[in-house]
This record gives C-alpha cells, structure tokens and sequence, in this order.
C-alpha cells in the first residue's frame, strides 16, 4: 500500500503500521483514515499529505 | 559582548539573564537564557548562524558592527525562525537588505508569515553545503518539528566537527561563560531536562529519528552549539545519550502527586497516598506538588521524569480545580508514552472531580490503573488509612 508524507513535518503514514496510539490499525490505507484524522507529529489534516516517493 | 569560541567563531548572541518567563507566561525560564548567534569566518566565506530576539535587535546589530563590517557577512542561516531567533532579522536586513537568507522552505515562508519582507531567501534541503572556502563547508540538516517545521541544524567540518543544532540541546540558562564544563554541571543539566520535557517532549519520535541519522552519519563531533544556553564541549556524547534516553518513553522511578485544594482535605489525601506508596515500595521517590502553588512548568519536568502521575482535585461546582484544568492541559500536549497514573479527591455532595480527572489522564495517553479514591469532606483517621492502603495498593500496580 502507498505511504504518504506529511508536508509540514516529514512525519510518515505507513499503512502497514497504522497510527494505533490515534486507534488507527495496521494494514489501513491512507485513503481509508477518517476524514478527522490529523498527522500525530504536527497535527495537520490529510490534505497536507502527499504520496511517498 | 562577543566571545571567542574558536579562531573562526564568535558568539555574537545575547545573555538575557532577566528573562523569566517565555512564550508569553507558558514557559517559566527561572535561571534566565541567552539567544545565541554565531559568527563563522571560512576562508572565503563569512556567516551568521541565527539572531537574537527582537527586543536586542539594535543592540546586537550594534555589538555586529564592533565585530564586523556586515557587508563582510556573506549569508545569513537561519536555522528557526520563531521570533527569539529571527527577532533582529528586520534591523540586520535594513543594513545588509540584498545577503542572502538561507532556510528550509517552511523557513522562508515562516520568515515571510512574520516580517512580510521580499528578501533574498536560499532554500536549502537536507546535505546541501554551503562552501566556506579552504576545503570546509557547512552542511543542512533540516529537522521538522525539533521543534518547528522549520527547523534545520547546520554542521561546519571544521574545528573538529561543530553542529549548531538551534533549539535542540538548549538550556534555558544564563551564563557569562560559554561552555558546559564552565558552570556548575547539575544545575545546568536540570535546565537541559526542563527544556526539553517542556518544549521538545511532543516530538519524541522525531527526535529520536533525527538523532539516530546524525549518529549513522559517523561525524566527528568536537562542539554542539544550540541556540539557548551552553556550548557542549565537555563530552558532547553525553547530552546526545540523554536525548536518546528521553526521548524513548523516559521514566525514572519517581511517583508525581500533583494536586489542588481549597480546605487541604485533598492535600492530607495527598499525603496518606505518598506514605502508602512509600511504604509499600521504599525505593520510590514520591514527590508532591500543589498544582496552584508550584511552578506549572517545573511540575511538568517532574511528571516527565515519572513512571506514574496521581492527579487531584477537590469538587468545585461539578468540575475540578482552576490549576489542575491548566496543568492538565499542558500535560496532553506532552504526548507522554507509557505513564500510567489515577486520580483522588475530597467532595461535599456530588463529587464529579475525580472522574473527570481520570478521563483526563486517559484523554493525555496515560494508563488510567483504577477508579481512584474520593473522600466526603474532611478525612478522618479511618478516610486516611483508606488513602494510605490505596497509596501500597498503587505502588503494587504499577510494580
Ligand atoms: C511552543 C509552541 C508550540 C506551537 N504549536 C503550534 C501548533 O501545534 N500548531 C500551530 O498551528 N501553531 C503552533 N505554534 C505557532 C503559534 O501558534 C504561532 O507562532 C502564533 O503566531 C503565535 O501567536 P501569538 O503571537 O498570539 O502567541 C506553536 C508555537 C509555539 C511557540
Ligand atoms: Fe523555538
Ligand atoms: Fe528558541
Ligand atoms: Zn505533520
């Protein structure tokens, strides 16, 4: 699954790993984080997330 | 007045032993601080690492000018630009408006959010170097949320190895000397701890990345030079090692009890739980602290240093305390991994602190061990033995 970087902080969203202190499990897509879900290092939302190259 | 590092650094910064209070009156700074800035002449070029607050703009620029022509200054690096650093930016620019700035890119756009001034700016990236001249260069390393977007460090191949390092490895601590092994080590330290449980603790994960990348890049290391405090010259492994062992779900074996009281029915509480634990686990440090009547930010320092966190509040007009609500707040904003902790206090008639408290403790990410203990009005003998056994019945919990 794809990883996305956070553009304000560098923080990585790995699927494989989810966010579990945010209740997040492992194997969730970035496509499938709530819609409220903010980055745990900086606090910005999705949108502020681009594809990992 | 500048001060020699090397032969080709000075400390052209400011002590501020006055400061107080920073941020505002978020962050008490009992001991002072300074807002270092380095001069670093290479042999071709010359750059200046960072500025002051803007209050010592004139004066830093002024005391600049004793030190150099500013048109010999061929960059200036801002490594952060929260106002501590970039404070002198717009007095030094009027002087010198066409050097170039170089900065990450949340730098240039953190510089513009602030100073709205169309000046030069160099975006830099992680291992880009700047040419110093006679075969040495200084290297960006940028460094997110150490503890802005902002953030990079720099690091000079020269003399030995030197990382300016900006917010990171800083006191706040007002010194007229320059270097570690120049003032007394414990105080200092306490600072160091107090800097970075107050400023850097939300950003454990980074920081723990960032200096696991800098460690893998095997430089020689003869100073760290931050932005507040101290230079680390003596031993400047050591102060890495900390960060390491802070960062990584940091916890001495010490119990906070921090608490507030109107009538001091919460505050025997209080004491009845520290003998418990003391009791049942003899080797614990157990500290105590009126959350109304302590310093809310050396509080947090001791709750860093903690395994376990017990918070108390009297009932007041169903809620909890003024200060517990303040401090409890500043608490979530840690982020702490792994403390564990519970809730107590006295009541009259409804009672709702402490379970507002403990879904406070959760709310910050610390393990709630049980349902906490609440006493009705002023606690008699058998209320303290009750606090007291709650007290051991704590300790053995979290053994
Ligand atoms: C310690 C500290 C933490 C901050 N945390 C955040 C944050 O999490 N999110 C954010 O958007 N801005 C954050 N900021 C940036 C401030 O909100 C920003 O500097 C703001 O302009 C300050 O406004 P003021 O001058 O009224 O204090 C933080 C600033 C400081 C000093
Ligand atoms: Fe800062
Ligand atoms: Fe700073
Ligand atoms: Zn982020």
């Amino acid at each position: 699954m794809q990883k996305y970087v956070c553009n304000v902080c560098g923080y990585e969203y790995d699927p494989a790993v989810g966010d579990p202190d945010n209740g997040i499990a492992p194997g969730t897509s970035f496509e499938d984080l709530p819609a409220d879900w903010v980055c745990p290092m900086c606090g910005v939302g999705k949108e502020d997330f681009s594809p990992a190259e | 007045m500048a001060k020699r590092i090397t032969d080709n650094i000075t400390w052209v910064g400011k002590t501020d032993w006055e400061l107080k209070m920073f941020h505002g009156n978020e962050l008490s700074t009992r001991r002072g601080s300074s807002y270092n800035a380095y001069l670093l002449r290479g042999a071709s070029k010359t750059v200046l690492i960072d500025t002051v607050w803007g209050p010592y703009d004139r004066e830093f620029v002024a005391r600049l000018k004793q030190e150099i022509d500013l048109t010999q200054i061929d960059a200036v690096i801002m490594q952060h630009n929260e106002s501590d650093h970039s404070g002198a930016l717009v007095e030094l620019m009027r002087a010198i408006p066409g050097t170039p700035i170089y900065c990450t890119a949340k730098g240039e756009a953190i510089i513009r959010g602030h100073y709205h001034q169309d000046w030069n700016f160099v975006k830099v990236k992680t291992g880009d170097k700047l040419d110093l001249g006679g075969g040495e260069s200084l290297t960006f390393i940028e460094a997110p949320m150490l503890h802005w977007p902002d953030t990079m460090f720099s690091y000079y191949d020269g003399c030995g190895g030197i990382l300016f390092s900006n917010d990171g490895f800083g006191q706040h601590y007002a010194s007229e000397s320059l270097f570690n092994d120049e003032v007394p080590e414990a105080e200092m330290m306490a600072e160091a701890e107090k800097y970075y449980a107050n400023i850097l603790a939300p950003f454990c994960p980074m920081v723990t990345r960032k200096v696991k990348e800098i460690l893998a890049m095997n430089l020689p290391l003869a100073l760290i030079c931050p932005s507040h405090g101290v230079i680390w010259r003596k031993d400047p492994g050591k102060i890495i090692e900390k960060y390491i062992l802070w960062a990584d779900a940091y916890a001495e074996n010490q119990v906070t009890i921090v608490y507030d009281t109107m009538w001091n029915s919460t505050r025997r509480m209080a004491e009845a739980i520290a003998r418990g634990i003391t009791s049942a686990a003899p080797g614990t440090a157990v500290k105590l602290f009126n959350a109304a009547k302590e310093d809310k930010n050396d509080i947090l320092t001791e709750i860093f240093h903690s395994r376990a966190v017990i918070a108390g509040s009297p009932t007041i007009n169903n809620g909890y305390s003024y200060a517990m609500a303040g401090l409890m707040e500043m608490v979530k904003g840690m982020k702490l991994k792994k403390k564990v902790g519970a809730a107590f206090g006295s009541f009259g008639w409804s009672g709702e602190a402490v379970k507002q408290l403990s879904a406070l403790l959760a709310e910050a990410g610390i393990t709630v061990v049980d349902e906490g203990i609440r006493t009705p009005w002023v606690p008699d003998e058998t209320a303290l033995a009750a606090c007291e056994e709650y007290g051991r019945e704590f300790a053995r919990k979290i053994q």
